[in-house]
């Protein structure tokens, strides 16, 4: 008779959704703050973004030990970096660290959905979008996550982004102010919470801008 | 032929694998909490082998350097390993003898790089590990699973204890819980471990750590009533049945 064994998945999903929304001059990086493990919520006060420079924060969800390992990764480069190149990263140069650090482990992947937001060599507002293997793009707005899939078609409907096939390229970032992008966040997460298990109990929105990083909550459903 | 083919299985002979695939003494929930002048955790002292209730004295949390108190769920034998480790780790700190210690922070960090670490490599630490601490005045709790997920929150619970004690501790825990407060609120979680957990031994200790260092009780037992009315006629309504 065969052996009964105990399975075990290097693997677990913690939950949660990330927003990020490019505008002319800010960025807004948004996560809800609950972990959770099947239906179990592990705690409702988790932050799931991280500055990684600067100009650059990464807003993960997928499997939390292989985020905080990513994150961890990135920071030790970055610091390398500017040990190296006397200055910080811009976004775009974090964004394609994210991108080949996330293919190294293309073979035993770094459970990671991320969603990299910051300000460009310009100073106008950029995300990246990324999937686990670190195929990316550079987009006026994105979300990844357990909601990701309720935000996204609402936010495509309330942004109006051109399309990526344009010639000449037109620019996905939103004409939005800072305020109202900030309210369109708030307006993702309450209706996400309401449909999704996995996202609730607190919302962390980040807001890049020329003036440095700043920080705001919300309270979400905890049910 | 079934043998045969197990050997030829996707992680390779499992004769001559030295990973870790099944547990085999293991420990039950730890639950524990955050109170005014510190930490307090709960776990009663069983070791089971399957359903076989083999040990009945083990003692599943323990003090860590100075600072941090480690309880564990899981695999015994692999708590005892992570136990080396962390010797290992404050002997090394207290070598440098230049006034600094690791803090609660600082090990758990430890614990769950050691988690990952070793998850990474297909050979886990069969553990759910819950450390708390005090230092300078800040209090900490985490907890890291066996695949490295952590986590720190005023309240944590392993196991059975994720089901049974965190609502209740999510619905009845405050800021600044006295002691008695605080032990009253962790015997409620494990007396409704001991009841619904069948793997629970009604044969706990109750662990202090607060900025002085830790106190970890001798072993004690939880009353438990047994006498409601339904247990003295069962088959009262349904004859035949046990």
């Amino acid at each position: 008779m065969a052996k009964q064994h105990a399975n075990w998945s290097p693997y677990d999903n913690n939950g949660g959704s990330c927003v990020a929304i490019a505008g002319a001059d800010y960025c807004v990086i948004a996560a809800d703050t609950r972990m959770s493990s099947g239906y179990n919520i592990l705690t409702r006060d988790y932050s799931k973004t991280c500055k990684l420079a600067d100009k650059a924060v990464l807003a993960s969800s997928g499997f939390q030990a292989d985020v905080k390992a990513l994150q961890k990764q990135l920071a030790a480069r970055h610091l390398i970096y500017q040990h190296q190149h006397n200055k910080q990263m811009s976004c775009p140069a974090m964004a394609q660290l994210l991108s080949n650090t996330l293919y190294y482990k293309r073979f035993f992947p770094y459970y990671a959905f991320n969603v990299l937001g910051g300000l460009d060599n310009e100073g106008k507002g950029c995300v990246f979008t990324y999937d686990a293997v670190g195929s990316y793009e550079r987009v006026g707005y994105s979300s990844q996550g357990s909601g990701s899939t309720l935000i996204i078609p609402f936010l495509d409907n309330q942004l109006k982004s051109p399309s990526p096939l344009l010639l000449p390229a037109q620019d996905a970032v939103t004409p939005l102010s800072e305020s109202e992008a900030v309210d369109l966040v708030k307006t993702c997460f309450a209706s996400a919470t309401e449909r999704d298990i996995y996202t609730g109990d607190r919302l962390e929105i980040v807001i890049l801008n020329a003036d440095g990083i700043r920080r705001e909550f919300m309270e979400l459903r905890k049910d | 032929m079934d043998s045969k083919m197990q050997q030829h299985g996707l992680l390779g002979s499992e004769s001559d694998s030295q990973r870790t695939l099944y547990p085999y003494v293991t420990g039950t929930s730890v639950v524990a909490l955050k109170y005014k002048d510190g930490i307090l955790m709960a776990a009663d002292m069983g070791g089971s082998y399957g359903s076989t209730l083999r040990y009945k004295t083990v003692e599943r949390m323990k003090a860590i350097g100075k600072h941090s108190l480690l309880g564990a769920s899981g695999e015994i034998s692999d708590f005892q390993e992570i136990l080396r480790y962390l010797d290992e780790l404050i002997l090394y700190d207290n070598m440098w003898d230049d006034g600094n210690s690791l803090g609660p922070k600082e090990v758990h960090n430890y614990l769950t790089r050691v988690m990952y670490n070793r998850r990474n490599k297909f050979n886990p630490l069969w553990n759910s590990l819950v450390l708390g601490g005090v230092k300078n005045g800040q209090k900490y709790l985490g907890m890291v699973s066996m695949i490295g997920v952590n986590f720190e929150d005023n309240h944590v619970a392993t196991g059975f204890g994720n089901h049974l004690a965190r609502p209740i501790l999510r619905d009845e825990w405050h800021e600044n819980l006295s002691f008695e407060d605080g032990v009253k609120l962790l015997e409620k979680c494990m007396r409704v471990l001991l009841y619904r957990d069948r793997s629970a031994v009604n044969k706990l200790q109750i662990a202090k750590i607060t900025e002085e260092g830790v106190t970890i009780s001798p072993p004690y037992s939880l009353k438990t009533f047994w006498g409601f009315s339904a247990f003295h006629n069962p088959t009262v309504g349904a004859e035949g049945s046990w």
